[in-house]
């Protein structure tokens, strides 16, 4: 019997699994050592705001005692994860990076969370992500930024930027994220880690702080397509709580990563090479060659619309969002404002207060295109070319049976960089907002390193509810190895 | 795309949020590139094209539906659990009817 591996930032779901069941290590024994390396680690990236050491090692007792009256503890059993601040734990805050919500206690846990913990995971704290996940690099949080763990002075993507860092730097196994645009796949591309957006619907959003409700998702992050395979298949299906979530039936996600893709056919949307740098083109090119290697059938395609994407998401997501945002009012959600007389008076002085600047022009521009005259303009039209987006995906997916192409222009740029035009932090989602407008399941694999050492993601693509399928052609990917 | 000061101040009306005249002035210009960019959209034909407002899958009607049943919610406690002011199972709020 071979011993525990000692070091924690490496432990893998798998390691976890049989360690367990082979009295190797206990589960108590995991969450000590993993929450005593995630607080000393975390001052390097600053990816946990909060801790809940005593929820997992309660969590951790539980699956000891199963184990030790030979019951099955579940299939994250011991398995450390953290969950994004706009993801609701019970008893734990959860400040969805806003200083609005900097003392809210959520009275109840997300159903992926509780479905995360009944599979056995031990939960370690809450991650960092941009306000209201409204950001594309962390940089919006109230609670600082999050460094990424291969350079201190870049970002880490956001804006589940947290929960990317913290798996890359092994303060955690797993984690949970959200996408609204490209959320989980950006800073899965620039931490070097694996991140899947589900299907619309695939996972249930009851207990995600709403940003864009038509585009929210919550989804995993792991180190490998495994971990985050195992985590999807816990937290997937239909949740009485979310009415969009489907009822479809879940596969068998990890029956899938062992499976040939030779014969699959994989179209690259041009629209999403056209101008891009090389840097990232030279390795999503290679990419493409390792899916030729194995057996892969690769055209060009055409997603002819993507030009409108980002005006598009960006009519849609702020509309929502700023209807969304209402309920932060200073009625229910601890902080108010204390100047004020009248009740008016009282909900602009605590908004006003409370948001931080992206937050304050988001719902100022989903205002605006709301707003009486502009109504038709802006919003209605985003959503018949938001049609137009879906039908390109609908159309493609008749030829071919995955879409490749990056996840982001460039890999982690520098913090600070980008803070001071917001239409160009806005522009550099282009590749990943059409995924969450279509609803179509995507994510981000580890496609390589630029030659100064920072990862890039490729991207991929399926049809609506092929979760599998993406997985199966990722794994493939991710075993044949990134050359160079 | 030029917006005025008074439709700035008019769309911070709408959304319940006190800006500065800092804030305001940034906010606006920032808006006026971002709505420039929106512009755009007004390229793509869209004849006879229905808005797509949500996600659509395949799925059967009935088990999306759950029986309509009372059951117990978080409970006035827990829902009172994060209000900055409360009293007597009620969240308070400034005078809004004057005598």
């Amino acid at each position: 019997m071979t011993a525990f591996p000692s070091e924690v930032a490496s432990w893998t779901a798998a390691q976890i699994y049989s360690g367990l069941r082979e009295k190797q290590i206990s589960a108590a024994e995991i969450a000590t050592a993993a929450l005593a390396f995630a607080q000393a680690e975390n001052p390097k990236t600053n990816a946990y705001l909060e801790f809940c050491g005593e929820r997992a090692m309660a969590t951790a007792r539980t699956v000891d005692q199963q184990l030790a009256a030979g019951k099955d503890p579940g299939p994250l059993a011991g398995v450390p994860v953290a969950i994004k601040d706009v993801i609701m734990t019970r008893g734990v805050r959860s400040s969805c990076g806003s200083r609005l919500l900097e003392r809210f206690v959520p009275p109840y846990d997300a159903t992926a969370v509780e479905r995360l913990e009944r599979a056995g995971a031990l939960l370690l704290g809450k991650t960092n992500c941009d306000e209201f996940a409204m950001g594309s690099s962390n940089e919006n949080s109230a609670f600082g930024p999050v460094r990424n763990p291969h350079d201190p002075e870049r970002v880490p993507g956001g804006s589940s930027g947290g929960s990317a860092a913290c798996v890359a730097q092994g303060t955690a196994v797993v984690s949970l994220g959200s996408d609204t645009g490209g959320s989980i796949r950006q800073p899965a591309s620039f931490c070097g880690v694996v991140g899947v957006t589900p299907t619309y619907g695939r996972v249930s959003r009851y207990g995600l702080a709403a940003f864009a409700s038509s585009l929210d998702h919550i989804g995993p992050f792991g180190r490998s397509v495994h971990d985050a395979a195992l985590v999807l298949q816990a937290i997937a299906g239909r949740d009485e709580h979310d009415a969009t979530s489907s009822a479809a039936p879940v596969p068998d996600y990890l029956a899938a990563l062992g499976r040939d893709v030779k014969g699959k056919r994989i179209g690259l949307p041009k629209e999403y090479f056209e101008g891009l740098p090389t840097e990232t083109g030279d390795l999503i090119a290679r990419g493409v060659e390792t899916l030729k290697k194995l057996g892969c059938e690769v055209r060009e395609i055409s997603l002819p619309n993507t030009e409108y994407a980002v005006p598009c998401y960006y009519v849609i997501a702020t509309a929502e969002a700023s209807s969304n945002l209402a309920r932060y009012d200073g009625v229910r959600y601890t902080i108010r404002a204390r100047d004020a007389n009248t009740l008016a008076a009282m909900y602009r002085a605590t908004r006003g207060q409370g948001f931080g600047d992206e937050c304050k022009r988001r719902i100022m521009l989903g205002t605006y295109v709301l707003s009486h005259g502009y109504y038709d303009a802006y919003y209605v039209k985003a959503q018949r070319v938001r049609s137009l987006i879906a039908r390109d995906f609908a159309q493609a997916f008749e030829n071919v049976d995955a879409i490749v192409a990056p996840v982001s222009p460039s890999p982690a740029f520098k913090l600070g960089e980008k803070t001071g035009d917001p239409m160009e932090m806005y522009l550099s989602d282009i590749y990943t907002i059409t995924g969450d407008l279509a609803g179509v399941p995507c994510m981000s694999v580890p496609c390589g390193n630029t030659p100064a050492g920072l990862p890039v993601g490729m991207q991929i693509f399926t049809r609506h509810f092929d979760e599998a399928g993406m997985l199966e052609l990722a794994a493939a990917f991710e075993r044949a190895g990134v050359s160079g | 795309m030029k917006i005025s000061p008074e439709q700035a101040a008019m769309v911070a009306d709408l959304a319940n949020l006190d800006l500065t005249n800092e804030e305001m002035q940034r906010i606006t210009h920032d808006l006026e590139e971002i709505l420039t960019h929106m512009e755009a959209l007004n390229r793509a034909d869209t004849t006879g094209v229905e808005p797509m407002a949500q996600v659509l899958f395949d799925a059967a009607e009935s088990p999306l539906l759950r029986a309509d049943e009372p059951r117990p919610g978080i409970g006035v406690e827990g829902a009172l659990l994060n209000a900055p002011l409360s009293g007597a199972g009620h969240f308070k709020v400034p005078k809004v009817i004057e005598r």
